[in-house]
């Protein structure tokens, strides 16, 4: 297969060309532009497609692609590296890319200047964030998948999104002010940035400078937990989601899933149960942290009114359980997190897109978009109808009256994603969270009777997982009964199909997950197998061989 | 020379996080870029300090780390100076997107109540 080690580079590479024609194109040809954005974000999910298809294919032996973008010898030139858990992240990107681009198409992008090729910058340091196995080079695609995401953040302005913007960049460009010095202190301990050399060196750091690469590695942790949204480091994130555009929110979706990515890799391999005295580092940290951030993001939404404000703090709930799974170590676990990781991304990202919508059919400035009204949601009483009106005046027979469908289209998918955010069944979300109980308290798998009892954290995370899931229950049906029930007046919003194929394929893709769950729990399985045996990572990454080239053997012959 | 470097980024680092903790923008500004100075100088210093010590290779001069200084740092510092300095542009136009919508500097976009 020729193509295949130089394919692993296509998913960087494509929207960068993309990004560049459309800066070529200019301000005009928004169609054009927009035509072009969805072949090659179609494209960009294709290969994100068949590299996941590839990886699975090869079998356990030769299942990770090292490309060499430089054509250096390992530990010097940087790499990219699809694996499994890469890939997933990759397929995920791009299904949930190509949502918010469609979405996008209908209204949003003409909303300001310059969309397509920030989305397409967007896309390509998501991707190149996935594919690297070289810290500094992380740290680049992150400040592309940054710079790209202030730009959208602000995309359609307005004094909400520029305030929550500013906070936004402020606490990111602090952010990477500690991934670069974190990177430094591990590079001066170790001499390398490779991810698979770093996992080789860590346990053969002396004793002496043992406690500088602890501490680099805490730091270099507080810039991704703050982006992967850990409490209190969270505080950014529910006023800049909540107030970017809907589209651009949904993408978003998956941005705080990137720092989880990161900290799983990184933490996966340098700190794996081979790593000597550093083995499991700051894995009770990921735990409380994790736990402080579901319960915090369980009030705060309950005293949410806004649809876009649950679903930033769904965003938070979930980021809480992916952290807290990650830190109890366990293989079962970080399998169950991953397709929960999945579910949560897919829904999430529909419920962004659906809350615009449903927030267009009431008046426009019934509510401020920078602040909730109240600081808490009206008692119950509101909920009743006012006296004096009869809800059938005109003694119209309800049974027979017809549903507008967009009323129906909108209120279905609502019900579908606050079942997949609150984890109940019949779709995957339930399964997701099932599965990372069961996780929980049989660590050897189903049926294989443990001597430990769970810890007293994993009873709490169990509880957590199931408070916050009704906390989501609670919020959701106050404000679905808020938006669909009230018996004022008001037109049936007018739907582009557009905006609804979207929503109807992610959450087709839910509900196909909780049908069909069998095939991505294996692949899950196995992608959480391999994290928790990194030699095998290590020992592809640090053997992939430089293509020789026509000049390399004059060269070597030289002193 | 060491504890001069030290002393240098650990007051290029503290005036910085003083301003950032500051209420109005342009502060937050000046934090950010004393800051990143800071992180650039500590980047730097990670390859070891040393004086008359090149990155590059000379013709005539043994091949060995005795008589060069680490060059990955230095390129390392040269991609960070580069990102941050583009970052503190948008940033600072942002600011002046803020101030303009707003009316004010503050960061939070409206003067605290008295």
């Amino acid at each position: 297969m020729s193509w295949m080690p130089h394919l692993i580079a296509a998913p960087i590479i494509l929207p960068l060309f993309t990004a560049a024609l459309m800066m070529l194109l200019g301000e005009k040809h928004r169609s054009l532009k927009a035509q072009i954005n969805i072949i090659s974000s179609l494209l960009g999910l294709a290969i994100a497609c068949y590299l996941m298809w590839w990886v699975q294919d090869q079998g356990q032996a030769g299942s990770i692609g090292v490309y060499l973008p430089g054509n250096w010898q390992v530990p010097f030139g940087i790499v990219l590296v699809v694996d499994r858990l890469s890939a997933l992240m990759l397929v995920l990107t791009g299904i949930v890319g190509v949502c918010a681009l469609l979405f996008a198409m209908a209204r949003w992008d003409r909303a300001g200047a310059s969309f397509h090729a920030l989305f397409q910058i967007q896309l390509m340091g998501l991707y190149g964030a996935f594919l690297t196995a070289d810290l500094f080079n992380l740290f680049v695609f992150f400040e592309v998948l940054l710079a790209a995401s202030y730009g959208l953040m602000l995309h359609g302005s307005g004094k909400a999104r520029v305030s929550a913007g500013l906070h936004y960049i402020a606490i990111n460009l602090l952010a990477s002010s500690l991934f670069l010095i974190g990177a430094a202190m591990i590079y001066g301990v170790t001499g390398t940035l490779n991810m698979a050399d770093l996992a080789l060196k860590i346990p053969l750091v002396p004793e002496a400078d043992r406690g500088l690469l602890h501490a680099g590695a805490a730091i270099l942790a507080t810039a991704f937990l703050a982006k992967a949204g850990m409490w209190p480091l969270n505080f950014w994130l529910v006023p800049a989601y909540s107030s970017a555009s809907a589209p651009v929110a949904a993408l978003f979706a998956i941005m705080t899933k990137v720092g989880f990515y990161t900290l799983l890799r990184l933490w996966t391999l340098m700190f794996s149960g081979q790593a000597g005295a550093s083995a499991h580092f700051g894995g009770q940290w990921l735990i409380y942290g994790g736990l402080a951030t579901i319960a915090v993001a369980a009030v705060c939404i309950l005293a949410a009114q806004r649809l876009e404000r649950m679903a930033s703090l769904s965003i938070l709930i979930s980021a809480g359980i992916l952290l807290a799974a990650i830190g109890f170590g366990q293989s079962g676990l970080i399998a169950a997190a991953l397709f929960y990781l999945v579910s949560s991304t897919l829904a999430l990202s529909a419920l962004f897109l659906l809350a615009e919508l449903i927030e267009r059919s009431r008046s426009a400035n019934e509510i401020p978009l920078e602040y909730d009204a109240d600081p808490l949601p009206a008692a119950v009483e509101a909920l009743h109808p006012p006296k004096g009106i009869n809800l059938d005046d005109e003694q119209k027979a309800v049974v027979g009256q017809v549903i507008p469908w967009t009323m129906a289209f909108l209120g279905l998918s609502f019900i579908a994603c606050a079942l997949l955010i609150i984890g109940m069944p019949p779709l995957s979300g339930f399964i997701g969270k099932l599965n990372l109980i069961a996780a929980l308290f049989n660590p050897q798998g189903l049926g294989v009777a443990t001597e430990q009892t769970p810890s007293a954290s994993a009873w709490v995370y169990l509880a957590l997982l199931i408070l916050s899931g009704l906390a989501s229950l609670i919020a959701l049906a106050r404000v679905g009964m808020q938006r669909f029930w009230t018996p004022h007046e008001r037109p049936s919003p007018l739907l582009r199909l557009n905006e609804c194929v979207p929503i109807m394929v992610l959450l087709g893709l839910c509900v196909l997950l909780a049908m069909r769950a069998e095939p991505l729990l294996r692949y899950t399985a196995d992608t959480a197998a391999m994290l928790d045996d990194p030699k095998q990572y290590v020992m592809t990454v640090l053997g992939a061989q430089p293509v020789p080239g026509p000049t390399t053997t004059s060269l070597e012959g030289e002193p | 020379m060491e504890e001069v470097i030290a002393i240098a980024i650990g007051v290029l680092a503290a005036s910085g996080v003083w301003l950032i903790l500051r209420p109005r923008t342009f502060q937050v500004v000046m934090g950010l870029c004393l800051l990143s100075y800071g992180v650039n100088l500590f980047i730097f210093s990670m390859g070891s300090l040393f004086i008359g010590k090149e990155p590059i290779i000379k013709e005539g001069v043994p091949q060995d780390l005795l008589n060069y200084t680490d060059p990955l740092p230095q390129a390392l510092v040269l991609t960070a100076i580069v990102i941050s300095f583009a970052m503190t542009a948008l940033f600072l136009v942002v600011l002046l997107a803020s101030r303009g919508l707003t009316g004010t500097d503050h960061v939070d976009g409206r003067e605290p109540k008295e």
